[in-house]
């Protein structure tokens, strides 16, 4: 369902080559075997049913792959006995899984009134332009960067707070772009 | 699963409480909203569905209870003794003009071309209580349409998320292949690629959709709603017996959909009942009835066709073949001809898997596909894979509604004599010698039997074609002719005829069976 | 102290006397700052007793409703023979709120003593604290922080040797807002799409997988050791204005003022002075506009409201918003208020979990022509058309999103309604060519 996203507020974070994982036409590798199903078999104990451990199942694929694709919807889906639909919905409710390959470097720039209030909007131009993006939820040409702007980051404090990645960076201006960029790889 | 509780055992305590002025005592733990059926007064609603767990999200069905600081969701409060509701009250009256207003917002109003049109509850509720005008000045939401698999097509762009299809699929049909996807006024109901509504019972999620959004593909631009004519039936596709509404226009079956019965099949009928009609349209019907002029069969009047058929079974032992879909009178009339005549009586029925639905007990598409594989049971008919048998001088083969398709007919012997009674005409039935047309069960008045012994009523939805006339007129006109007291003007005076005559249904009435029907006597179940 | 600011002479620093200071967050920075002496003492006393000194000291939930937290560990019948859940809300994500992530990053062992007492409390062996999944650094260090007291006996099946069991768990959110909602936070961590419940039944009768749970959020369970220690006079001594309202609270304060950060102080303290004084006032050159004090849900108070009010959950009440969590959003003579509404609004239209009518399609439909009128489109009956769909959408729906979307509309509008209509009028931001000219 293409057309859904037409009346989305923030554009979605998709990109035609992604850099992370596999993207969409590569072949699967399911996740949980080794370390990883150890992981999720010690999560399990945690909680009195297995569905509690979709949110932190769904964690280990994208740190895995970078993404959620739908096979690795299908793969917890079985691991946790849920039906893929079910995962599916839960997937969608929450923006932090990412549904398309992202960029190598994610770039998350809170907007919200408070960062708004303080410039917030220009740390974002200032990033899609030097990342070369252009366009919020555009990954760049080389696959390195997509950005998008992202609702209170809860570091209102430290506008503008920017995630890349897992790394959170508090006070961002729009001149501190080009440096924050040229560290990373 | 929250069952409406308007009736309540003996044992419950039941609350009082005034809704619209009007005193009600309901079951303590009712909703307001089934406190308030049950005093006669419609609350507003689309996510909540007496079949379904209660959600409580469309926040349409708000009421005013006095002392409370807000309005109340009506499906998801439970009544209170000496509780004062007010349906109509500005301020409930104002909250259901909002949502609507809100729902209608991003509603491509498509009415015209919407299959749902006359019978949607959006287009009614805000009929009776929405703005007459529309203060949205920007752009709507648009979505492609979905096909979901089965019968289903997803117009997504009607959708109100009232979220009954997905609760039905997970709760009821137990096969959550449903969602709600996205979040805020991106949500949709969706579903995975490759799973799709498959499940024998998915249907239900058109006629749960409130809206136009969840469509049938079978019926899809086929009818308007206000078209059709609707009639009280059974479905005879399953010995299930569901009960159903036959709707038709212009004298042709164009849909069929449950009919609640909270005790055979709730709100539900299964995919393959619903989707199993047009054999009732067949336009290759015997219209008149025939007798044997030299090789062929012509054109009789039906008093010379009846003695013709009396004729041929007199002195012979009639071997009947009978469908399980003709009624309790037709068969129990046949029983009457088998004793009569010291014969016997079999049937044939079509087997398939069953299909049950999870969250109704005992609620599945059963293995016999036929309606009333009980009621011909009952009355001393004998199931055989082949009921055809070596027949011979002494016997008179009598097929009522039965094709015998695919059975091995040179098994059949050399009988007397045949008769037919039937709607249709195969190509074996050339060696009969009368023919006698008669209605199917959607064109006359009868009743089935269903595999829980449970007696239910169907009416008369469609005219019989050419001059078919109800079997149990023909049989029971036969059967005089035989010398039996058997002449029925109504299915009525049929029934009870075989309530008196026949053990297995005694003590049961035609006007006791109501629309619901009556278990017989001896019989467990709930179906 | 006003992290990442200098404590400031006039706060009173219990919560955050070590923010900043990095040895706090180990153990045995901790307990030599007198950690897990409270739950020490705690596991030796009876569940009911701890429920008492809580309720004497007239703590009240700090994530926003203000509900007395004794009174709220109270509802939990021990001996029910159900297993019973402790959460903690640390899903902290109402815009301006940035208190419990300070708590979380610099005394994560504050929270877990929290818990665990809590947990003891209520009659509970598992505690889950629910973070939201974009604070990455303080998940990394609350789970550092758990499998140190994991390893130090403090948790476990024999917690500090008492032979009672008491379990936390860190559980990830991954990005919702809904889910700092109680009822939500719950059905995340089950696993579920995070929309509320209709109430009742409430999470002290069924919860957390459908049994008793008590919910607290980071800044209630992080006092409550200093209460146990401290006693509950020591607590009910600290207020200035109304008794009701007792302890110190954290204020997150951000937007266009001098030092923004998060400040301690005691209940009932004026407004104004914190402003002012502790905050340090507007930046160079401009004046206070507008004041949202209690996290974006609230009312918006105008600069001599906010000047007016007692900081406590009565003192915002008295000036027409409320205390709610205590992000306190400062916005000043540089910014466009319809901007900043719908910006706001359009939060909520991203956040809303589409269950309800009113707040699925009436916080879209409201930033819709919030954004319109933003840049010039709009017309004199759009103003009351929003002040309509704000009414449609207030106090009726599962949860309050919807309320607190409309919140921000309806006092913007009466408050500066002058602004919305030069939008109409003029056919543009008049702001937007006076910050440019």
């Amino acid at each position: 369902m293409s057309g859904r996203e037409e009346g989305a507020l923030h554009a979605p974070a998709h990109a035609s080559h992604g850099v992370r994982g596999h993207g969409h036409d590569q072949p699967y590798t399911p996740v949980f075997a080794g370390e990883r199903r150890r992981q999720l078999d010690e999560l399990l104990t945690r909680y009195p049913t297995k569905m509690a451990a979709l949110l932190p199942a769904l964690w280990m694929v994208q740190e895995t792959h970078g993404w959620v694709s739908e096979p690795a919807m299908a793969e917890v889906a079985e691991l946790l006995e849920l039906t893929p639909a079910y995962v599916k919905g839960v997937v969608t409710f929450y923006t932090m899984y990412h549904q398309h390959p992202v960029g190598r470097h994610f770039i998350q720039v809170c907007t919200t009134s408070p960062c708004g209030a303080c410039g917030a909007e220009d740390v974002a131009r200032a990033f899609l332009k030097h990342t070369g993006c252009g366009e919020l939820g555009v990954t760049s040409a080389d696959g390195k960067f997509t950005v998008i702007e992202v609702e209170c980051l809860g570091a209102c404090g430290f506008a503008t707070p920017v995630m890349i990645n897992d790394e959170f960076l508090e006070s961002v201006a729009p001149e501190s772009v080009p440096q924050i960029l040229a560290s990373l790889k | 699963m929250t069952a409406p509780a308007t009736a309540a055992p003996a044992a419950t305590k039941m609350v009082s409480l005034t809704i619209e002025g009007r005193q009600v005592s309901v079951a303590e733990g009712t909703s307001i909203l089934e406190a308030a059926k049950a005093a006669g007064v419609l609350i507003p609603h689309y996510c909540y569905h007496p079949g379904l767990p209660v959600a409580g999200v469309c926040r349409m069905c708000l009421v005013e209870v006095e002392k409370a600081p807000k309005l109340a969701p009506s499906c998801a409060t439970s009544v209170a003794e000496g509780q004062v509701v007010h349906v109509h009250s500005e301020k409930a009256l104002e909250a259901r003009k909002g949502v609507l207003e809100l729902l209608l917002i991003n509603h491509p109003l498509d009415c015209p071309i919407c299959d749902q049109a006359g019978e949607c509850e959006l287009q009614d509720y805000t009929y009776v209580e929405g703005r007459p005008d529309s203060r949205l000045r920007d752009p709507k939401r648009f979505n492609p349409v979905e096909d979901f698999g089965g019968d289903v097509l997803y117009v997504t762009n009607r959708c109100i998320l009232c979220t009954r299809c997905v609760r039905f699929m997970d709760t009821v049909a137990e096969d959550p292949v449903l969602n709600v996807s996205e979040r805020g006024d991106r949500a949709v109901i969706g579903k995975f690629e490759g799973h799709d509504l498959t499940h024998p019972w998915a249907g239900n999620v058109i006629d749960l959709c409130p809206v136009g959004a969840l469509l049938s593909k079978d019926s899809l631009n086929k009818v308007r709603a206000w078209e059709l004519d609707r009639t009280a039936s059974v479905c005879p596709s399953c010995t299930q017996g569901c009960s159903m509404i036959i709707e038709t226009r212009d004298n042709v079956v164009a849909r069929l959909r449950p009919r609640p019965n909270e005790a055979v099949n709730r709100f539900f009928m299964c995919d393959y009942g619903r989707l199993n009609y047009r054999w009732i349209n067949r336009s290759d019907r015997v219209e008149q009835p025939m007798v044997r002029r030299g090789d062929g069969l012509v054109a009789a009047d039906w008093e010379t066709a009846l003695r013709a058929a009396a004729d041929a079974i007199r002195g012979a032992k009639a071997r009947v073949v009978a469908s399980p879909m003709l009624s309790n009178e037709a068969l129990g009339l046949l029983a009457r001809l088998v004793r009569l005549t010291g014969g016997s009586g079999t049937f044939h029925v079509n087997r398939g898997d069953v299909a049950p639905l999870p969250g109704v007990p005992d609620l599945a598409r059963r293995e016999d596909l036929a309606a009333n594989v009980r009621g011909a049971e009952l009355l001393g008919f004998t199931r055989s894979d082949r009921p055809l048998w070596n027949l011979g001088a002494g016997d008179v083969l009598v097929v009522a509604d039965e094709e015998l398709a695919g059975m091995d007919h040179s098994a059949m012997g050399t009988p007397r004599d045949i008769v037919v009674i039937g709607t249709t005409l195969p190509a074996w039935a050339a060696r009969a010698s009368v023919v006698l047309p008669i209605a199917n069960f959607a064109e006359e008045e009868g009743t089935f039997t269903n595999v829980r012994g449970r007696v239910q009523r169907f009416m008369q939805a469609r005219q019989a074609p050419g001059y078919a006339r109800p079997s149990f007129a023909v049989l029971g006109d036969l059967l005089a002719q035989l010398g039996e007291q058997t002449g029925f003007f109504l299915a009525s005076d049929a029934f009870d005829a075989l309530a008196k005559s026949e053990s297995a249904f005694a003590g049961l009435s035609y006007d006791a069976l109501g629309l619901k029907g009556r278990m017989i006597a001896g019989a467990e179940g709930r179906a | 102290m006003g992290y990442p600011h200098k404590s400031h002479p006039r706060e009173t620093t219990v919560l955050s006397k070590h923010f900043g200071d990095p040895e706090a967050r180990s153990l045995a920075g901790w307990r030599q700052r007198g950690g897990y002496r409270a739950l020490e003492q705690a596991l030796g006393m009876g569940p009911a007793d701890i429920v008492n000194v809580v309720k004497e000291s007239g703590l009240r939930g700090r994530g926003g409703a203000g509900f007395p937290t004794g009174m709220k560990w109270s509802f939990m019948k021990p001996g029910d023979g159900k297993p019973h859940y402790l959460c903690c809300n640390a899903d902290e994500s109402e815009p301006g709120t940035f208190k419990d992530r300070e708590i979380m990053r610099w005394t994560p062992h504050a929270l877990i003593e929290g818990c665990a007492i809590g947990a003891h409390a209520i009659g509970a062996e598992t505690a889950y604290i629910y973070i939201r999944g974009e604070f990455t650094e303080p998940i990394k260090v609350m789970e550092q922080a758990v499998q140190e007291a994991y390893r130090d006996g403090i948790l476990g099946k024999n917690a500090m040797g008492t032979g009672k069991r008491v379990d936390v768990h860190v559980h990830r959110g991954a990005g919702a807002y809904i889910c700092g909602e109680e009822t939500a936070l719950m059905n995340s961590l089950e696993g579920r799409r995070g929309n509320p419940r209709i109430k009742p039944p409430f999470p002290a009768v069924a919860g957390l997988f459908g049994q008793p749970t008590t919910i607290n959020n980071v800044e209630t369970l992080a006092a409550v050791p200093h209460i146990l220690t401290n006693g509950a006079e020591w607590y009910t001594g600290m207020s200035l204005s109304s008794p009701k309202s007792t302890g110190t609270k954290l204020f997150s304060v951000c937007g266009n003022i001098r030092k923004p950060g998060n400040y301690e102080i005691v209940m009932g303290f004026p407004f104004k002075d914190f402003l002012y004084d502790l905050c340090g006032g507007p930046l160079p050159g401009r004046r206070f506009k507008a004041i949202i004090p209690g996290g974006s849900s609230v009312p918006i108070q105008t600069l001599e409201e906010a000047e007016a009010t007692m900081m406590d959950y009565e003192g915002f009440v008295a000036q027409g918003t409320m205390l709610g969590s205590g992000g306190v959003i400062v916005f000043d003579d540089s910014q466009c208020m319809v901007k900043q509404i719908a910006r706001l609004s359009r939060f909520y239209a991203h956040e809303s979990c589409a269950q309800c009518t009113q707040c699925r399609e009436g916080t879209a439909w409201t930033t819709r022509i919030l954004e319109r009128i933003e840049v010039g489109e709009g017309t004199m009956e759009d103003l009351d058309t929003l002040l309509d769909i704000a009414e449609n959408m207030t106090g009726k729906t599962i949860c309050v999103l919807s309320d607190s979307c409309a919140t921000p509309v309806v006092s913007g509008i009466q408050k500066w309604r002058h602004e919305f209509e030069a939008h109409i009028t003029q056919k543009r931001c008049p702001m937007r060519t006076a910050v440019a000219a």
